[in-house]
């Protein structure tokens, strides 16, 4: 699926990032490749989703830079983003799945192949012709993951997509994520959930206060983590 | 005391034989009421989606303006619409004045803006919950318009009710624009003012209750429209 022009490397240098006289994020400079999953992880407040926004240039980095490997807004219709509450538009399930494809300007015919693979993916095809905002919190967030999938994004973020929900429902939405990166989606995605960390990670991103303190392969990390403010996280102590 | 059974009854006599008279009126002022809503929502419903999206400076200003114009007197927005259309006015060439056009501009010019504030009243907080997840859609605020006007669709229809109502249930406008004409441009409203003057009883209060039935009915909509958007909206 991926075109020679990929969107990544994405490359961050120095981004620092205030809402008002608050400091959110300082300096931080990262490098994401392809590859397994990229986990932001760090307490609440650490900063995660002001960087996961930024990336997806929702919000305008106070400074600092975010190069792509191609023109920006090039890399702009490659990725997709699914946020902490899904936002469900008042429609069908399945016009829920075509708006972004309209959107991208995908004809119609594919876009409607596209949805029915995705919704087919999360296990929402049976569903496709009901009130979307009337299904359950789970469903909702599955439906949300299958409207961003349906777009092929080349670079997918998730903003704590189980924060809200059960463990069958959490499991759910992990089961979709891997699949989408087996697929050969880049993932990079927050959580505080250090064992969700575990089970998906394939790099981490330790954040800590608005900064990043470590950027290293799962393994290296929670084997060996260097900053002794990522032990403590590690094992469960509040770091704040 | 028998004045007043005697009127009803024959009342219900001039609605239940339906007169060709009675139905007359009520026909126009359906045909009125009806093209001035359309012409109205057609300029509204964009507008007020338009001020929920867009942040300019002065948006305050323009909201607090939209929502004064709200409570708009209709013989004031009668005597401006006269004043345009009037011969010696900037529209005096087309000869609207005392023509059921005439009517339409001015309930439209009425309910203009009712049909702006509520609508983005309404859409705002459809807004801020939407804004993020469309912006990562790539959808600015001009593609957002369209999208909230249907998905508050029933919502809006709810909007559109109660224009329709405001434009029906006036009278003050269509008097001075309209001129009152039997058979041209008597609309119920002014069908009843006129003929309580003249102390026509019967034919007020049958249009009375035609009035009364048509908003009633219109209410009745609004609520069964509200229990389908409880159904899709969640």
């Amino acid at each position: 699926m991926r075109a020679p022009d990929s969107i990544l490397p994405l490359c961050v240098e120095g981004l620092c990032f205030s809402a008002g006289d608050v400091e959110i994020l300082r300096d931080v400079s990262l490098t994401i490749t392809a590859g397994g999953p990229t986990l932001l992880i760090g307490a609440n407040g650490a900063g995660k989703s002001v960087l996961l926004r930024l990336l997806h240039g929702l919000l305008p980095p106070s400074s600092g830079r975010i190069f792509w490997a191609c023109p920006t807004e090039h890399a702009a219709c490659r990725q997709a983003m699914v946020f902490q509450r899904p936002v469900l538009l008042r429609r069908s399930v399945l016009a829920n799945t075509l708006y972004p494809l309209a959107l991208a300007r995908v004809a119609r015919g594919e876009g409607e192949a596209r949805a029915e693979e995705a919704l087919a993916l999360v296990g929402l095809a049976d569903r496709s012709a009901d009130p979307a905002r009337k299904l359950s919190v789970g469903q909702q967030q599955r439906l949300a993951l299958a409207r961003a999938a349906a777009l092929q994004p080349e670079l997918l973020f998730l903003d704590e997509p189980s924060a809200s929900l059960d463990p069958a429902a959490t499991r759910a939405v992990e089961e979709i994520v891997l699949k989408l990166a087996a697929r050969g989606t880049k993932i990079v995605m927050t959580t505080h959930d250090l064992a969700q960390a575990r089970r998906l990670a394939g790099d981490v991103v330790f954040l800590h206060r608005g900064q990043v303190l470590e950027h290293a392969s799962a393994e290296t990390f929670f084997q060996q983590p260097a900053s002794a403010t990522a032990r403590a996280f590690l094992r469960g102590e509040l770091v704040w | 005391m028998g004045d007043l059974a005697s009127a009803f009854s024959t009342a219900f006599g001039l609605i239940l034989s339906l007169d060709p008279a009675v139905l007359a009126i009520v026909a126009l002022s359906l045909r009125v009421s009806l093209s001035a809503l359309l012409l109205a929502a057609l300029i509204g419903l964009p507008l007020g989606a338009l001020l929920a999206v867009a942040r300019f400076p002065g948006r305050g200003s323009v909201i607090t303006l939209i929502n004064a114009l709200m409570g708009l007197p209709p013989v004031v927005v009668g005597l401006l619409i006269y004043l345009m259309l009037s011969r010696s006015g900037p529209l005096g060439a087309f000869g609207l004045l005392f023509t059921p056009s005439a009517m339409i501009i001015a309930q439209a010019v009425l309910i203009t803006p009712i049909l702006a504030a509520l609508t983005r009243q309404v859409l705002e907080g459809m807004w801020e919950e939407y804004a993020e997840q469309l912006r990562s859609f790539g959808a600015g605020p001009w593609r957002a318009v369209p999208t909230l006007l249907w998905d508050g669709r029933f919502l809006l229809l709810t909007v559109l009710l109660a224009g329709f109502g405001r434009a029906a249930a006036e009278v003050g406008a269509v008097m001075v624009v309209g001129g009152n004409i039997e058979g041209f441009t008597r609309v119920m409203t002014t069908a009843i003012a006129l003929e309580t003057s003249k102390g026509d009883l019967p034919l007020a209060l049958a249009l009375g209750i035609v009035l009364m039935a048509i908003v009633l009915g219109v209410n009745a909509l609004a609520q069964g429209v509200r229990g389908i958007a409880a159904r899709w909206a969640g």
